[in-house]
C-alpha cells in the first residue's frame, strides 16, 4: 500500500533534516521525503500530520516484554500495544526472563512470537553467562545467529572478574557487543535506595554511588584490555558519568544509556515510601539527576531508554524494600524526552536523536532514520497535545510508574512499523 | 503522585502515628502533656480509665517483640479497650497471605486501631494508605516500629523522660551513642530532639554504624558526628545509648563485642566526661557489657526503668488522642 504522510514537520535526526513536507511510503519502505511525490507515486491512503512532527519510530534499548516466564505481569500482546502507542518501533529486551535468554531456542521462540504485523522489531539481548549465573559462557555465536543483538547480564553482576574478562574476550572474538550495568554485587548488597540523606532519614538500606563507580572502573579497564565493544546500561550517577567521559577522552569507544526515570526523578521522589520509586539502579540525588540530564544533552550519554518493566499491582503493593523493582515506560519515553528537551532548551532534532539515530548507532543497524530506502518505521506525534498519565490510559499491563497523575506534553498520533499502521490515536485497530 | 503525609487527614489533624517526622513542636508537647495525668492511673487501685471503652485495638506484630507489644497491651487495657494480639509471622504470613490481605480481613472485623510492628521500613505507611484507599480511615494506625525507620512511641517516651528530668529542651546537649545506622529508635529520637529545639545533638559511633550521610539526614538540624566517644560525651546532659543487635556484633561492621565495649561501651569513666547530672537512657533490652556497663545501667544517673513506666503513659496518650475523641 502506498501512503502519504502529509502536512507534517519532518524531522530526521540522522541527517539533520527538519522541514515541512510529506513522507511517502510504499509497502514497508520510505520512497520519498519532501514536497513532491516520487515519480509514479499515487497515494492509496493519506495520513494528515497537520500540527504534528513526523520522525523515525523510537528505538528503546531496554524494554521488558516479560516473556517467557512472567506472563502474569505482561504479555507480548499487551506490551507491543504499549510500544506502538508510545511510538516505539524497535526495542531491545534484556535477558531477565524466566528462563533467561541463554539458549538459542528461547531466542528463536521470542523472535517468532514477536514477528507479527504491527509489532515492534524485537532484538533480544542474549545472556552473557548461562542462567545469568556469572560462571559459564553462553553459546554467543549460536545466540547471535538466533537473533541476539548483543550480550548482557540484565541486572545481575558477574562477580567473578575472571569470568567477566573471558566473556568479554570471547564476545570480542566474534565482534559482539557487551551491554552491562555497572553495579558491584557486594557494595549494594541488601540495598533498596540511593545511599544518601533520604535513605538515611527513611531507614532504607543504601546502595552507594561507589557500587556503580567501583564496578564501572572494572568494566572500563576490562573493555580496554579485551577490546570488546562495551555499552553501559542504566548509568545512575554523576561520578559514573565523569568516568565515562574520562575513558572516552583517552579513546575508549564506550557508550552508555540512562533511563527516563533517572533523567527526571531523584531519591526525594520516594516520598512516603512510594514503591513506584523502587528502581534498579536506585534513583539518586538531585545533583546526580541534573548531571545526567546535562550529560544526555552534551552527548556524553548516548541514549535515553524507557527501561520498561511492567510489574503487577500485587508485587508493588508491598513495603518499599519488598516491592518488585521497575517501572512501566514504553508510553512515556517520547513525552519525557520532550520534557527534558524543553527544560534543557535543546532543538527537537537533537533531543530526538537520543531515542532514534543514537540507539540505531549503538545497535549497529541501518535504522532509526527517515530517508529514501529506509524501513518505514515512523512516529507521528503532536508535540503540544497534553495528557495526564493514568492507569486507564496506559496500554501496558504494568501501571507502575511515578509519573501517574503527571501531565505531559507529546501525544503519539500514528505509529507505522514496516509501513503497517500499528497505532492510530483516532481509532481502535 | 501521593505527596500527602498519610498520618494527617485533609484538615491537618493527626489520624495515625507513623513517624515523629513532620509532627510540630506543639503536637509533641500536647502528647507529652496528655501523658502526664496517665502516669497517675497506675497508682490507682483500679488502673483504668474509660477513654477507649468498646474500642478494639489489634496488635499486629509482623516481627517478634514481647516488651513493646506488652506495653501497648497494658496501655490499651488501661484505657479500657479490647486488645487482640496477633503474631503474624507465626500465622497468616507463614501461610502466604499478603500484608494488605491481612489488613483487609482485620478491617472487616471492625477494628478501631492497628498497632503495627514490621521488619520493613515504611510498612505502616502502606497500611495507612491502603486504609484510606478502601475508605477505612476511621481505623487508626500506630507504628510500633518499622524496620530501621521509626519507632515513634519510643521516641516520645524518651522525650517525656528528658522533659521530666531536664524540663527545658532548648539548653541541652544530647549524645546518641551506638548503632544509629540500623536504629529506628535513633531516627525517632533525632526528629523529636530537633523539633523540640535541642541545640546540640551528637551522633556517636564508628563509621560502620552511622549512616554515610548521617549529618544531612535532617535538614538544618544541629547534628554533630563524633567517632570519639570522649568528644561525644563531654559536657552532655543526656546520654542515649542504643542497643547493639546480636547479628551486628561479629562481622564486617564490628570485629567483636569486646572491642566495641572498649571503644563505645558506656562505662563510669566515660560517663564522668558528661555533666555530673547527666541522665543515661536506653530503649531496652540492654546488652550489659556490650553497649553499657552494669554499674552505669544500675547507677544513680540511669533512668532506664522510669522510661518503661513513662512508656505506658505515653502510649495511652497517643492511643486516646487518636481514637478517644476529645478529652
Amino acid at each position: 500500500m502506498k501512503v502519504e504522510i502529509k502536512n507534517g514537520r519532518v524531522i530526521d535526526p540522522a541527517s539533520g533534516l527538519d522541514r515541512a513536507g510529506s513522507v511517502f511510503v510504499d509497502g514497508a519502505t520510505i520512497v520519498g521525503v519532501g514536497g513532491t511525490a516520487p515519480g509514479g507515486f499515487e497515494a492509496e491512503g493519506t495520513i494528515d500530520a497537520t500540527g504534528c512532527i513526523v520522525c523515525p519510530g523510537l528505538i528503546d534499548l531496554s524494554a521488558r516484554l516479560r516473556e517467557p516466564g512472567f506472563e502474569y505481569k505482561a504479555t507480548l500482546e499487551s506490551e507491543m500495544a504499549a510500544a506502538a502507542a508510545g511510538g516505539v518501533t524497535r526495542l531491545v529486551c534484556p535477558p531477565d526472563t524466566d528462563p533467561p535468554l541463554d539458549e538459542p531456542g528461547l531466542v528463536q521462540m521470542l523472535k517468532y512470537r514477536a514477528r507479527h504485523p504491527g509489532f515492534a522489531h524485537v532484538h533480544p539481548l542474549g545472556a552473557l553467562t548461562l542462567g545469568l549465573a556469572g560462571q559459564r559462557l553462553t553459546e554467543m555465536a549460536e545466540l547471535a545467529e538466533a537473533g541476539c543483538i548483543a550480550f548482557g547480564q540484565a541486572n545481575v553482576s558477574v562477580v567473578d572478574t575472571q569470568v567477566l574478562m573471558r566473556a568479554m574476550q570471547y564476545a570480542a572474538t566474534f565482534g559482539f557487543s557487551v551491554w552491562l550495568q555497572a553495579q558491584d554485587a557486594h557494595l549494594g548488597k541488601g540495598g533498596v535506595a540511593h545511599d544518601g540523606a533520604v535513605s538515611a532519614r527513611l531507614g532504607l538500606a543504601g546502595i552507594p554511588v561507589v557500587a556503580e563507580t567501583v564496578a564501572l572502573a572494572t568494566l572500563l579497564q576490562l573493555a580496554r584490555e579485551t577490546g570488546v565493544r562495551l555499552h553501559i546500561r542504566r548509568l545512575s550517577s554523576a561520578a559514573g558519568l565523569e568516568m565515562i567521559r574520562a575513558a572516552r577522552a583517552t579513546g575508549l569507544a564506550v557508550t552508555c544509556d540512562i533511563t527516563i526515570n533517572h533523567l527526571h526523578l531523584c531519591d526525594q521522589d520516594i516520598g512516603f515510601f512510594n514503591a513506584h520509586a523502587r528502581l534498579d539502579p536506585p534513583l539518586r540525588s538531585f545533583a546526580d539527576r541534573d548531571a545526567l540530564a546535562a550529560g544526555l544533552a552534551d552527548g556524553s550519554i548516548d541514549v535515553l531508554c524507557s527501561d520498561h518493566t511492567p510489574v503487577d499491582d500485587d508485587a508493588k503493593q508491598m513495603p518499599f524494600a519488598e516491592a518488585e523493582v521497575g517501572a512501566t515506560g514504553l508510553e512515556l519515553l517520547l513525552p519525557l524526552t520532550l520534557a527534558w528537551a524543553k527544560a534543557a532548551g535543546l532543538p527537537l532534532g537533537r533531543a530526538l536523536a537520543r531515542i532514534t539515530s543514537d540507539p540505531a548507532r549503538i545497535l549497529g543497524l541501518d535504522c532509526g532514520c527517515i530517508a529514501v530506502g529506509a524501513t518505514a518505521d515512523i512516529c507521528v506525534f503532536d508535540p503540544e497535545a497534553r495528557f495526564t498519565v493514568s492507569r486507564e490510559r496506559l496500554k501496558s499491563q504494568g501501571k507502575n510508574t511515578l509519573f501517574l497523575g503527571r501531565e505531559l506534553a507529546g501525544e503519539v498520533r500514528y505509529t507505522l512499523i514496516d509501513g503497517h499502521l500499528a497505532y492510530s490515536a483516532d481509532r481502535l485497530l | 503522585m501521593n505527596l500527602a503525609n498519610p498520618q494527617f487527614n485533609t484538615h491537618g489533624e493527626l489520624i495515625h502515628l507513623l513517624s515523629i517526622e513532620d509532627l510540630s513542636r506543639d503536637i509533641l508537647h500536647a502528647i507529652l502533656d496528655r501523658a502526664e495525668p496517665f502516669t497517675a492511673v497506675a497508682e490507682r487501685e483500679v488502673k483504668k480509665v474509660p477513654l477507649l471503652r468498646g474500642k478494639s485495638v489489634f496488635n499486629l506484630f509482623f516481627e517478634n517483640s514481647t516488651r513493646t507489644r506488652t506495653t501497648f497491651e497494658i496501655a490499651a487495657k488501661r484505657l479500657s479497650a479490647d486488645v487482640i494480639n496477633l503474631n503474624i509471622n507465626t500465622s497468616s504470613a507463614a501461610k502466604g497471605e499478603s500484608l494488605l490481605d491481612t489488613v483487609d480481613n482485620l478491617a472487616a472485623m471492625q477494628a478501631d486501631m492497628f498497632v503495627v510492628r514490621h521488619a520493613s521500613s515504611g510498612a505502616p505507611y502502606l497500611i495507612a494508605q491502603h486504609l484510606a484507599g478502601i475508605g477505612s480511615n476511621h481505623i487508626h494506625v500506630v507504628n510500633a516500629g518499622d524496620g530501621r525507620h521509626s519507632h515513634p512511641t519510643q521516641g516520645l517516651l524518651d522525650m517525656y523522660t528528658i522533659r521530666h528530668y531536664k524540663r527545658d529542651f532548648t539548653q541541652l546537649t544530647v549524645a546518641v551513642v551506638g548503632d544509629v545506622l540500623h536504629s529506628r529508635v535513633a531516627r525517632s529520637q533525632l526528629h523529636a530532639l530537633v523539633t523540640l529545639g535541642v541545640p546540640e545533638i551528637r551522633l556517636v559511633g564508628p563509621k560502620t554504624l552511622l549512616p554515610t550521610y548521617a549529618a544531612q539526614m535532617i535538614e538544618n538540624a544541629p547534628l554533630r558526628i563524633c567517632h570519639d566517644i570522649g568528644e561525644g560525651l563531654r559536657g552532655a546532659d543526656v546520654v542515649m545509648t542504643l542497643r547493639l543487635q546480636n547479628e551486628r556484633m561479629n562481622g564486617a561492621l564490628l570485629p567483636s563485642t569486646q572491642e566495641y565495649f572498649k571503644s563505645y561501651g558506656l562505662t563510669p569513666e566515660k560517663l564522668a566526661l558528661a555533666k555530673p547530672d547527666a541522665i543515661v537512657m536506653h530503649p531496652g533490652p540492654m546488652n550489659r557489657g556490650v553497649e553499657i556497663d552494669s554499674s552505669v545501667a544500675d547507677g544513680s544517673q540511669a533512668v532506664i526503668l522510669p522510661q518503661v513506666t513513662f512508656g505506658i503513659a505515653v502510649r495511652m496518650a497517643v492511643m486516646s488522642m487518636l481514637a478517644g475523641g476529645s478529652q
